[in-house]
């Protein structure tokens, strides 16, 4: 029954409020250490698996295995802060592996000769580099088009989308590769600062500035907001529609550079590169075990980050003991299970799910 | 009083009892000690307000959840364990509020759904068509028995949903609210049906929101009030204000007085903003809408005042507030603030217009639920707080909640703790703060207190009250919780989405606005305690509303029929 509009109730409620102040206080201590083991749950794991590097090869601990290792993952890692992105606002995109292949190749074919399979135009690198950021944004702006305004299943429109950029990537050179690309295009993935790699303090400032970003900024807070409950958001008046767009936009993007690093690492253009060597498997699977949920609105750079480096270590250990060839992508996917299962252990209810 | 329809029946054993039945849901008893007899031959109308317990009590009759205590019993014979659907199903048969029939199946496939006839393991296609021919002919449907469900009408549908109990040979039958979704021929080919089946014997519960159809088809009459029955009786010797009255309940009386407490505490600013110009105008609006639709309605809100609106569940009246806030689109008509239009379904330019936005479910649309209290809070405001390049620091967000927090008596461990783990009444505050944050203009608030414990109930309509009286803002307060209208300065009353009825001097008298929900404007004469504050002319009890009500005093009538 109601009580008369009056400061009646302001008392009962103040009454109550220092006793249940009191509970709560021991609890948000509690919540504040949970969500600590959480954004490090995979640093006990990574520790293991050095202690195991380093027991399997001598040259494990070395500097130049680690700068190998750093090379390795830029290019994953990016791409991850892509797909994290997106699966932040609860979308999920398969075509970041097609954009990772069809954006470089691209690039390169406006670079190359027609001798060498190329469009013959010969285009300036950093024009290239223009295009290919383009062709990442064009991609994005497609999927997010299909997807936020019409309403059409991500999981089908990206799945259909990779499979069309996989079979351009082949179509536009005849499934040839491209090698001979300018120094100016090869930098990123190529270059190293003393024993660094630059691609690796590319990838680390990516991290650092996505992560900054959906901590800090207004947008990255709505990116949280429109994932963890998107009717909620637009009740709230965020431009919904839009963000979801731009972030598939920002996602592709990102792929197109985790390509362009990939082709500098390797110095060249493959038409394998992205969708034919499966790249979607890991950048998922270093999501999901950093602990960004596929269902949205959770995670954070710092997950995703040790998630890549957890990946990173596994291959290069796996190397390092010279697994025979025919065998490394069961061992790969028996590990990135054993990774998962160990998140969730680890990180509780919240992570890999 | 059941011994009355029991003399009156005393020729036939019931065909279906419920005695003693109790069901709890968490902490809301919803059925308390409920005794309910059906007799074959006779047709019980059951009428509650929203939330009375007549679903939970339809559902245990039809054995879809058990009784916490007492028994339910068919021919004097305790009911089937609950798993064993078919030997409910042979018992008693329910045709619900939402059809229950699967659209891509034939007519003769859903009249015989899990149980038809099989020869050596095989359906018996022959057998189960020439089945359903004969229970269509033997009453008198006619509709062909290979169509496919998804052709048919609502009214065909129900018509499956009838044949389907009577193939079981099913001698009780259950309507749930069987006219809400029929026109008006519908229905009365509906009661002829419902007749036909009394008269050979089947036992009928008829549950409705409009009492005039119970008088019309019900031998008894039955009323459920918070889980228990108050009234049973031959409906011949009951009156519209006997249920009425029943519905509401004895407690009416301290309820009114409450609500004049409460009324001497409202806004001042309504009386001097009569001389302002509109801040809201809703111009011959009309929207379909799963949660009902809205006809034809125009509503004028003027600065400082407060406008509640109520109705049934389907009635159009949150749909109409979702319209006003932005959250749901509209076919035609216009929406304006401030005399200039807002485009339908665009929540965010409502917001920066200045409305602010209470949703009806707070779970689904209010709040986010792994985001902390402050950020919740001041989700409406991120462009006010932002700093360099859009960057805002989360100190600005905790001290932007602070005086909201603080004004709601949110209770909570701090800025950071996610909203997901706070109390419902808590959840609901911060859904508030979130409305109140941008400092609106207009607030647009469904149901705001459902669900939430008296202590926060009083304390939400207290901070609207207060914030409109303070800011001068407008409310429109979309409810059906009766008890907050106390608060508003004036009542619209939707009838089937259009404008029925409108109170305009507080207090509001409870049972001529819950007659009025109803679709029957109260006789001003017969009831005193009125005061005559229906502004429309009473009409006749039980008509057809139709056109929409009265017109707001600003706007042409063109629209009236």
């Amino acid at each position: 029954m109601s009580e008369p509009v009056d400061s009646g109730a302001t008392a009962v409620a103040d009454r109550g409020r220092a006793e249940v102040e009191a509970v709560l206080q021991g609890r948000s201590r509690r919540t504040a250490a949970v969500s600590l083991i959480r954004e490090a749950a995979l640093l006990p794991v990574l520790v293991l698996l050095i202690v195991v590097g380093s027991l399997v090869s001598s040259a494990f601990l070395t500097v130049s295995n680690f700068s190998g290792i750093g090379e390795q993952i830029a290019a994953l890692g990016v791409t991850v802060v892509g797909e994290s992105l997106i699966l932040l606002i609860g979308g999920m995109d398969l075509s970041l592996e097609g954009t990772y292949g069809l954006a470089p190749m691209v690039a390169a074919w406006l670079m190359v000769p027609v001798a060498e399979f190329g469009s013959g135009t010969k285009l300036s690198p950093y024009l290239a580099i223009v295009v290919l950021l383009a062709v990442g944004a064009t991609v994005g702006l497609l999927n997010g088009l299909m997807i936020v305004k019409g309403r059409l299943n991500g999981f089908i429109v990206t799945l259909a989308m990779t499979i069309i950029l996989a079979g351009l990537q082949l179509g536009i050179v005849h499934g040839n590769t491209l090698f001979n690309l300018p120094s100016a295009f090869l930098y990123l993935g190529s270059a190293s600062i003393g024993a660094v790699p630059v691609s690796f303090i590319f990838a680390a400032i990516v991290f650092i500035v996505v992560g900054l970003f959906l901590r800090y900024h207004r947008t990255g807070r709505a990116i949280y907001a429109v994932g963890g409950n998107l009717s909620a958001a637009r009740a709230a008046g965020i431009k919904v529609d839009r963000i979801r767009i731009g972030v598939y936009i920002a996602g592709s993007i990102l792929a197109a550079i985790g390509g362009l690093i990939e082709a500098g690492r390797v110095s060249a253009v493959t038409g394998q590169q992205g969708f034919q060597e499966g790249i979607i498997f890991p950048v998922f699977a270093a999501a999901v075990i950093g602990g960004v949920s596929l269902r949205g609105g959770r995670g954070n750079m710092v997950g995703a980050a040790s998630g890549v480096l957890l990946l990173g270590v596994v291959q290069n250990i796996l190397d390092l003991a010279n697994t025979p060839n025919y065998w490394i992508e069961a061992i790969d996917g028996v590990v990135i299970l054993i990774a998962l299962i160990l998140a969730r252990v680890i990180g509780g209810e919240a992570t890999a799910e | 009083m059941s011994e009355q329809i029991a003399s009156a029946a005393s020729a036939a054993a019931p065909a279906a009892e419920a005695a003693g039945i109790h069901k709890q849901f968490g902490s809301t008893q919803a059925l308390r000690g409920v005794d309910l007899t059906l007799y074959p031959g006779r047709c019980l109308g059951l009428v509650g307000r929203n939330g009375a317990g007549k679903s939970t009590l339809v559902s245990i009759l039809s054995g879809i959840y058990p009784a916490d205590s007492g028994e339910v019993r068919f021919d004097g014979v305790p009911a089937p364990p609950l798993g064993n659907v078919r030997a409910w199903r042979d018992r008693i048969a329910t045709v619900f509020q939402h059809s229950m029939v699967v659209p891509g199946l034939t007519v003769a496939e859903n009249v015989f759904l899990g149980r038809q006839p099989r020869r050596a393991g095989l359906i018996d296609w022959r057998r189960m068509r020439e089945q359903t021919r004969q229970v269509m002919a033997e009453w008198g449907f006619q509709i062909d028995v290979n169509r496919p469900c998804a052709d048919l009408t609502v009214e065909q549908r129900q018509i499956v949903e009838i044949a389907r109990a009577l193939a079981a040979g099913t001698r009780c039958l259950l309507l749930d609210e069987p006219t809400a979704a029929l026109e008006r021929g519908a229905i009365e080919r509906l009661f002829a049906r419902v007749r036909q089946l009394t008269a050979s014997g089947v036992a009928v519960l008829y549950i409705s929101h409009h009492l005039e159809e119970v008088f019309e088809i019900c031998q008894d009459a039955a009323v459920i009030r918070d889980g228990e029955l108050v009234l049973t009786g031959p409906a011949s010797g009951l009156s519209k204000d006997d249920l009425v009255t029943a519905m509401v309940g004895p407690d009416a009386a301290a309820m009114r007085a409450d609500l004049t407490r409460a009324g001497a505490g409202r806004s001042t600013a309504a009386p001097a903003a009569d001389r302002g110009a509109p801040l809201l105008v809703i111009d011959h609006v009309s929207a379909e809408s799963p949660g009902g639709r809205v006809r034809d309605t125009s509503l004028q809100v003027r600065p400082g005042e407060r406008v509640g609106m109520t109705g049934l569940l389907s009635a159009g009246v949150s749909t109409l507030a979702r319209i006003v806030a932005g959250a749901a689109p509209y076919e035609s008509g216009r929406v304006l603030l401030d005399g200039k239009e807002l485009p339908p379904g665009r929540r965010d330019l409502a917001l920066r217009a200045g409305v602010g936005y209470l949703p009806e479910d707070r779970q689904a649309d209010g709040f986010v639920s792994a985001l902390g209290v402050a950020e919740n809070s001041t989700m409406t405001i991120t462009d006010w707080l932002a700093r360099l390049a859009g960057f805002l620091r989360p100190q600005t967000r905790a001290a932007a909640a602070a005086p909201l927090t603080r004004a709601l008596s949110i209770v909570s461990a701090g800025p950071d703790q996610p909203v997901g783990e706070l109390s419902g009444g808590n959840q609901q505050k911060v859904t508030a703060a979130r409305a109140l944050a941008r400092k609106p203009r207009l607030i647009v608030a469904i149901t705001p207190t459902r669900g939430v414990d008296v202590a926060s109930k009083t304390l939400l309509l207290a901070e609207l009250a207060r914030v409109t009286a303070e800011t001068g803002a407008a409310l429109l307060l979309a409810t059906d919780e009766l008890d907050d209208l106390a608060i508003c300065d004036r009542v619209i009353v939707l009838v089937r989405g259009e404008r029925f009825t409108e109170f305009t001097e507080p207090p509001f008298d409870r049972e001529a606005l819950i007659a009025a929900t109803e679709g029957m404007a109260r006789d001003a004469a017969g009831g005193g305690a009125g005061k005559g504050n229906a502004s429309t002319s009473a009409r006749p009890a039980g008509a057809q509303p139709a056109g929409h009500a009265d017109s707001p005093p600003d706007s042409d009538r063109q629209g009236t029929p």
